[in-house]
């Protein structure tokens, strides 16, 4: 053992000899890698940016600097049009509002019943459970498209057990409604749940034991161990899963266009947009516009930034919560 | 007084279990309601022709006739199937490489890092849902997705195919096999499509690096282990589980993508042509296709894939 010991300090020591003379290449190495991070690093980031700048710099550029091949990024001829032409053609402050009104309440309802039932699944010992576990990853692995026709059916002939076409009729038509998200949301069947219900399962299933021993012990219920102990220190994962929910449901282009046709969301009145200001201007001044390929993108480009703000300002708000989740490691166990 | 603690303990866990229900009781209720029914009405929906009436709808069985079409009458189903699956089989190992990468990058102490990972993220707000679905038939933005360079926008698409024409013949002349060029080819035209496509799974690969004990690290340097020997013999084990995940959320994330060409034409057919019957038994082929590969791929990798307990 002890001779063991010295040798391999012996050879620690060789070690140190040889590396002070590699020092100074060892450190060549060291700088050149910080370079090439950074390269690519702010490249990357730099490309994600990208679609972003040039929605930003085309949203104030008349058609013609579109065209101009000496213009970049900075707009040589500033204006407001764009904007809002866009913003009357999307309905704007009542779309904005429905979408707003729609993400809160799916986000809401989706995170407290992924919270109720990840927890169920990581802390309860039931029969039955692997199986039904099991079930939660099969809702992510069936393509939505499978089950659309008949949910759609389902929600324009609403109906619960036969209960409400007893008297003969056809049932509830619950399209264009906040209630086929609000039922979904409330179950754990909304878009992507069966992810968040996975998250927030590991993430229990991380919390040591002895913290709901503890309060076991000194007399808590469950209910009360639940939202008085491991509620408040879940709060980084939930963070994540609002964001989630939050940002898909914003730009849903699945379960909205499919429930709802009347109500502007921006999902419904972001796609086609070109088309809808043809719409307005053969309304308003009762001639067809001849709309460029390029002005149409423009248009799109316009209408997908005032998508995306309202997104960012949630992201950096929530931003700080989410890294510290994925810091702390309790997104995955 | 062994056997009455026991005894206690059985009830206190029967009660537990009882509360477990109600915990996953949410669940279970949406999982029959708006799943395992839609599910099943759905297939039944396949095997029958579906006409909407002024009460409701009524079903026509016809039997195998719905698949029958889609596979073998249909002229473009069948090249759309095999074309998304493909983009599916290409795009998902690039994903999971170059998530691995920019988490590993992600992961060394740098300045600026804070920043960098939450820019990394980034593209799972700015660009999911209707956002990638314009972006995708956006002239403007497609100049660069198309190249991956803002060149493009101001000197055309010329230079920069010539750009790529070197880079192409280098690669073609490297010896390596064809297969593997082509490949590598795609995955550069695809870049942007790729790192956009990387935000969750570049996160879950972070919180799994994190996880790993820095004690494992240190041992193996003492023992005079590189750099390299490390990322093989630790890095690399600790975290193939989440290799698995990673597969699974991508694959996932290709069924609502806006450039899967087969789940557009599943909800056209619905939507547009109004054919339900022959849109299920379409969606129905799709999954029962996605589910042999995912079975195929999780049974090789979990026989791979390294578990600490």
């Amino acid at each position: 053992m002890k001779i063991s010991a010295i040798r391999v300090s012996k050879a620690g020591l060789l070690k140190l000899d040889s590396v002070k003379d590699r020092f100074s290449l060892y450190k060549i190495g060291i700088v050149a890698w910080a370079i090439v991070r950074a390269v690519i690093v702010s490249g990357i980031c730099f490309m994600i940016f990208y679609p972003t700048l040039l929605r930003l710099s085309v949203t104030f550029m008349q058609e013609r600097d579109l065209f101009d091949l000496t213009v970049r990024y900075i707009p040589r001829n500033f204006t407001l049009d764009n904007i809002l032409l866009v913003w009357r053609a999307m309905g704007m402050p009542e779309t904005m509002l429905n979408t707003f009104r729609l993400s809160v309440l799916t986000s809401i309802l989706q995170l407290a019943s992924c919270t109720i039932i990840g927890y169920g699944f990581a802390r309860f010992n039931f029969k039955g459970r692997g199986l039904l576990f099991s079930l939660v990853l099969v809702t992510l692995v069936v393509p939505p498209q499978t089950i659309m026709i008949p949910l759609f059916l389902h929600f324009r002939f609403f109906d619960i057990f036969g209960l409400l076409t007893l008297g003969g009729g056809q049932g509830v038509n619950l399209l264009d409604s906040y209630w086929p998200f609000i039922l979904m949301s409330s179950t754990g069947m909304g878009l992507r749940n069966g992810l968040y219900i996975f998250i927030m399962r590991q993430f229990f299933r991380g919390m040591p034991k002895e913290l709901e021993e503890a309060a076991y012990v000194d007399g808590a219920g469950l209910f009360r161990t639940f939202h008085t102990i491991m509620l408040p220190s879940a709060i980084p994962a939930m963070v994540t899963i609002f964001l989630f929910s939050f940002v898909w449901q914003w730009t849903d282009n699945f379960y909205a266009p499919l429930f709802l046709r009347e109500l502007s969301v921006f999902a419904n009145t972001l796609s086609g947009l070109p088309s809808t200001i043809a719409q307005l201007h053969y309304w308003e001044v009762g001639t067809f516009a001849i709309m460029s390929p390029a002005v149409g993108s423009m248009y799109n480009n316009v209408g997908s930034l005032i998508v995306i703000i309202p997104l960012v300002v949630v992201y950096l708000v929530a931003q700080r919560h989410f890294i510290q989740s994925v810091e702390r490691a309790g997104i995955v166990g | 007084m062994r056997r009455r603690s026991k005894k206690r303990n059985m009830t206190l866990m029967k009660k537990k279990a009882l509360m477990g229900y109600l915990f996953v009781m949410p669940f279970i209720i949406g999982f029959l309601t708006f799943f395992l029914y839609p599910f099943i009405r759905s297939f039944i929906f396949s095997i029958n022709r579906l006409e909407v009436t002024t009460e409701g709808y009524r079903l026509i069985p016809i039997g195998l006739d719905n698949y029958y079409h889609a596979l073998f009458v249909d002229p473009n189903f069948n090249r759309v199937l095999v074309e998304s699956i493909q983009q599916m089989l290409t795009s998902v190992p690039s994903i999971i490489i170059f998530s691995f990468f920019a988490a590993n990058l992600l992961n060394q102490k740098f300045r600026g890092r804070s920043v960098a990972r939450a820019v990394f993220f980034l593209p799972v707000i700015m660009t999911s849902g209707v956002i990638i679905a314009v972006e995708r038939n956006d002239l403007l933005q497609n100049m660069i997705s198309m190249s991956a360079s803002p060149e493009a926008l101001e000197t055309g698409i010329g230079s920069l195919a010539q750009m790529g024409a070197g880079f192409r013949t280098v690669l073609m002349q490297s010896g390596l096999p064809s297969q593997l060029v082509l490949y590598i080819l795609a995955a550069i035209d695809q870049i942007y499509d790729i790192i956009i496509g990387s935000g969750v799974q570049i996160l879950i690969f972070l919180a799994g690096l994190q996880t790993i004990s820095p004690s494992l690290y240190e041992a193996s340097n003492i023992e005079g282990a590189t750099g390299w020997e490390n990322f093989w013999k630790i890095t690399f084990p600790m975290v193939s589980p989440l290799i698995l995940v990673n597969t699974l959320y991508s694959v996932i994330d290709n069924f609502t993508h806006p450039a899967n060409q087969a789940m557009q034409m599943i909800r056209d057919i619905a939507f547009f042509r109004l054919e339900y019957g022959l849109s299920a038994a379409l969606a129905w082929i799709y999954f029962i296709a996605i589910f042999i590969i995912l079975a195929i791929v999780m049974w090789v990798m979990s026989r791979n894939v390294f578990y600490q307990e």
